[in-house]
């Protein structure tokens, strides 16, 4: 054999690949790519560049038109709203309002805000531009007053000055010289100042959203597109400005070196886009990134027997398990409540649920207003649930089917397989066959919420802040599919709970509702799962936040 | 020649034409839809139906078909209903990723493929054969994410040689011109980001390349089995050819011709069937868009791609078909 033979031989076939590649380099883009900045640079012996995974892309860079959590997690580090919350609680705490008074029933708010403080292009920070964000939300047009864009100002405020406007909660802003903003509702809302906290009602500057065109949201269709703004153009008043954002790998972060607050050790932060959740771990273990959030409860061990950091959220969700009461058997409350004392809901944590997770009583986390003891239990009894059946009229159970997604985690619902196979086990064990009924996540959602063919299935929910109506609120405000459950005093007692002014009388309401809600049994309540955070072993301090409220320049570094 | 090349693509743009109207139906026959993958899992039914009809998702099908259609021919393929952006952008982004990424996975499974299934026919039978068949097994059983987390596992997290995730390192200032990261490299001498880009398509690629490579190396076995025991090698051997003459002239380039035909098809295939493997490994191709437009049932990305990437195999096919005729005189097209 000659190597010029061989080589030749070889030839051949590299010749197809060549010219293949040849051929289709003339689709190449040309891309005006802008620059990461310097990669790293040294505070002392740290390292102040702050590498964090995240799940997918934000949908948006504009908060207001964003409701997902990886739009927020960026958003948080951009901008700051007038109201933030207390470190580590979900309770509202000043933040750009340093403080705020409550007039006229609750229907005015008069805030204080702080002063000195700028946007990142320059541009002051004072009352007008809070009212300038104020009016931006309630004239929203078009496709912006969908859910799918701007979800919060349409699920929170509800009206906009074009539609639905004798539902808007949002009346008027007026400044009141620079540092004193009076913004008036329509009707008293408790819920008014922790839902400020969100990053969707964040401070953004209005010379920049002019300047970029914020608004302009939709092309020649109605479909949503983004604006030149919420693409790479943010603007607001945060620790961190906006630097790049390559869709499907990074978004770069740089401190803003004129923050009026701590501005923190971080002076890069970088977020890397990993959909998959392995891949997330390997990169952390190859120590290519700082962190990740929502680690599988399987990995928990492996990486604290590696050294590194794992940090918990005090839970800000509930799993239940779902009952849908058109079912002819499920419609009984008695069996209801067997189902209740068929579920050993501590053993269910302890086998498939992440170390710290809470056993949920009712259907919000302790930390939330209207939380009570005085609630029915349904301490784990297979006797008395059995001795429901048979009072209900069926001594030998019966047969239904059980719903759950197979391709999915959720904070809330770690592991969904494991924990039907848990539950169906339990049910099992007092008569109760079921079905099992696994579905595609993109599909479950729909079907579950959409009509009353299922039994059982598993769903959950995530708080947003601190206000038991942003849970229980979501749930049970009316007739839904996904419970076939109808009660119109609950109905009523929510809707008028949500209306309540006094927050003293409010909060006794929500005890009533949940007492209510116990004795019902529309759904199950589970776990509150807790949501794990894995580190590099130099970042020593993090500030975990049940709502997430967590901005970077409070991360600690030690290298 | 030039009549083969415009009967060929006439034929593709017939093609082209089915497949949409098949993937224009399969795509909405997925679950769940674009409009409860945007809104998460609280969707009211009201919002639902707001999403739907601001994309026209409502309309009857044929409508929406005859509108879709209406708006490529012009070359406007839509909005990604989940990154709100141009389908035709994210696929430029997105192109150069895969096309670097399917031309390394295929080098590597040629240039190991070919030579191990030419050592393994001249060594017929013995340890050397059952070792490369053996090894050919293995790459087309073992699954690509398993075997992504092998590689990775020892590559990235044990040895930290290469990197576990991404196209590039995010830190490096680097310039692109083309998004092609290697030529980008080249272009603007920036070797240092060149030459990064290149460490980050090794384990993907090897993890990409591994069933070409072991159907490269099965098919070159068989092949050369057969072309070696043929008549005229025969004849050839007892008229004295040295045996360099006898492989280069009589085994490999008769040889060749079924593996010029694979390595097409499994070029075409890795163009689509890097799904996996990009989204194991972070990495930005075609693979990976598709991947998270089925998650989210992203109708406008999924069908154009689908399309593309159907564009692309046809040609890469008939590039092959062009390259036959340099291989093998008697199929030459005039």
């Amino acid at each position: 054999m000659t190597r010029k033979g061989m080589r030749r031989g070889l030839t051949v076939a590299a010749t197809t690949v060549a010219v293949s590649a040849l051929l289709l380099s003339g689709c190449a883009s040309k891309r005006d790519e802008g620059t990461g900045g310097s990669g790293g640079s040294a505070e002392g012996n740290v390292n102040s560049t702050f590498s964090f995974a995240a799940s997918s892309d934000p949908k948006s860079l504009d908060p207001a038109f964003a409701s997902d959590g990886e739009s927020f997690r960026v958003s948080r580090q951009i901008f700051e709203g007038l109201v933030g919350t207390k470190a580590g609680t979900a309770d509202p705490a000043p933040l750009l309002a340093e403080s705020w008074e409550e007039s006229s029933k609750g229907t005015v708010y008069d805030f204080k805000l702080k002063t000195g403080v700028k946007f990142q292009d320059g541009t002051a920070f004072d009352a007008k531009a809070v009212c300038a964000n104020f009016d931006r939300w309630y004239n929203f047009k078009g496709i912006q007053q969908s859910e799918g864009v701007g979800y919060y100002y349409k699920s929170l405020f509800q009206g906009y000055a074009d539609k639905d406007t004798d539902k808007a909660v949002y009346k008027s802003c007026e400044a009141a010289g620079d540092s004193e903003a009076k913004v008036t509702l329509t009707r008293p809302w408790v819920g008014f100042i922790p839902a400020l906290s969100l990053p969707a009602f964040a401070m953004q500057s209005p010379e920049a959203m002019k300047k970029y065109k914020a608004d302009e949201t939709s092309g020649s269709a109605d479909a949503p597109k983004l604006s030149q703004y919420a693409l790479g153009n943010p603007v607001g008043t945060g620790p961190f400005k906006f630097s790049e954002w390559k869709n499907g790998d990074h978004i770069t972060l740089e401190r803003n070196a004129d923050y009026w607050g701590d501005k923190g050790q971080i002076e890069k932060i970088i977020f890397r886009v990993i959909a998959d959740a392995p891949a997330r771990k390997q990169a952390l273990e190859a120590k290519e990134i700082d962190g990740y959030d929502l680690v599988g409860p399987a990995d928990l061990k492996v990486l604290k027997d590696a050294g590194f950091n794992l940090i918990n959220r005090d839970p800000f969700n509930v799993l239940y398990l779902g009952i849908n009461s058109k079912e002819k058997e499920l419609s009984n409350v008695k069996v209801r409540q067997a189902i209740s004392y068929a579920i050993d809901k501590d053993a269910l944590i302890k086998q498939v649920m992440p170390e710290g997770t809470k056993t949920a009583m009712e259907f919000i986390p302790s930390s939330v207003r209207g939380y009570t003891e005085n609630v029915e239990k349904y301490e784990y009894n297979v006797e008395k649930a059995k001795e429901l059946l048979k009072e209900a009229g069926y001594p030998d159970g019966f047969k239904t089917t059980f719903y759950y997604p197979t391709d999915v985690s959720r904070p809330y619902m770690p592991t969904p397989a494991d924990t039907f196979t848990n539950i169906s086990q339990q049910l099992d064990a007092v008569g109760i066959k079921v079905e099992a009924k696994p579905m595609k996540w993109t599909e479950y959602t729909s079907y579950v919420q959409g009509n009353d063919k299922h039994g059982l299935h598993m769903l959950g929910w995530t708080g947003d802040y601190n206000d038991p109506d942003n849970f229980v609120g979501v749930f049970f405000n009316g007739e839904k599919p996904e419970f076939g459950f109808d009660n119109a005093e609950l109905f009523k007692n929510l809707e008028d709970a949500r209306q309540m002014s006094d927050q003293g009388a409010q909060t006794k309401k929500y005890e009533e509702i949940m007492k209510q809600i116990s004795d019902l049994v529309p759904a199950v309540p589970l776990a509150h799962p807790v949501p794990t955070l894995a580190f590099n072993e130099r970042v020593t301090t993090y500030p975990a936040s049940p709502v997430q409220d967590e901005v970077y320049n409070q991360i600690k570094l030690s290298k | 020649m030039l009549k083969f090349i415009i009967k060929r693509l006439g034929l593709l743009l017939l093609t082209l034409f089915g497949l949409s109207i098949l993937l224009f139906l399969w795509v909405r026959a997925l679950p769940g839809g674009p409009a409860t993958a945007m809104l998460g899992e609280r969707a009211t039914p009201e919002a639902i139906a707001a999403i739907n009809k601001a994309y026209g998702f409502d309309r009857p099908i044929l409508e929406q078909y005859v509108t879709y259609m209406g708006k490529v021919i012009t070359g406007d393929f839509g909005n990604s209903t989940q990154s709100q952006r141009p389908v035709l952008t994210q696929f430029f982004n997105q192109f150069p990723a895969t096309a670097e990424l399917a031309l390394f996975a295929i080098l590597f499974a040629v240039l190991i493929g070919i030579p191990l299934g030419y050592w393994a026919a001249k060594n017929y039978g013995k340890w050397q054969d059952n070792f490369s068949v053996i090894l050919s097994l293995l790459g087309v059983v073992i699954p690509v994410f398993f075997l992504a987390f092998i590689l990775k596992w020892i590559f990235a997290v044990q040895l930290g040689w290469l990197p576990t995730s991404g196209r590039q390192d995010v830190g490096l200032d680097a310039t692109h011109y083309t998004n092609f990261f290697l030529l980008d490299g080249l272009i603007t001498a920036e070797f240092d980001a060149g030459w990064d880009a290149f460490k980050h398509l090794i384990l993907p690629g090897i993890a990409l390349g591994s069933i070409p490579l072991a159907i490269i190396t099965r098919i070159t076995r068989a092949a050369v089995l057969e072309v070696q025991g043929a008549d005229y090698v025969r004849t050839a051997k007892a008229k004295g050819m040295t045996p360099s003459i006898l492989r280069d002239r009589f085994i490999l380039r008769n040889a060749m011709l079924p593996v010029a035909t694979t390595v097409g098809l499994q070029l075409g295939l890795l163009f689509a069937g890097a799904v996996l493997t990009e989204t194991v490994f972070a990495y930005q191709g075609l693979g990976y868009g598709i991947a998270q437009a089925i998650t989210n049932a992203d109708y406008p990305v999924l069908q154009a791609y689908i399309m593309f990437i159907a564009v692309i195999y046809a040609l890469i096919n008939l590039v092959v078909d062009l390259l036959y005729g340099v291989i093998d005189p008697r199929v030459r097209v005039k």
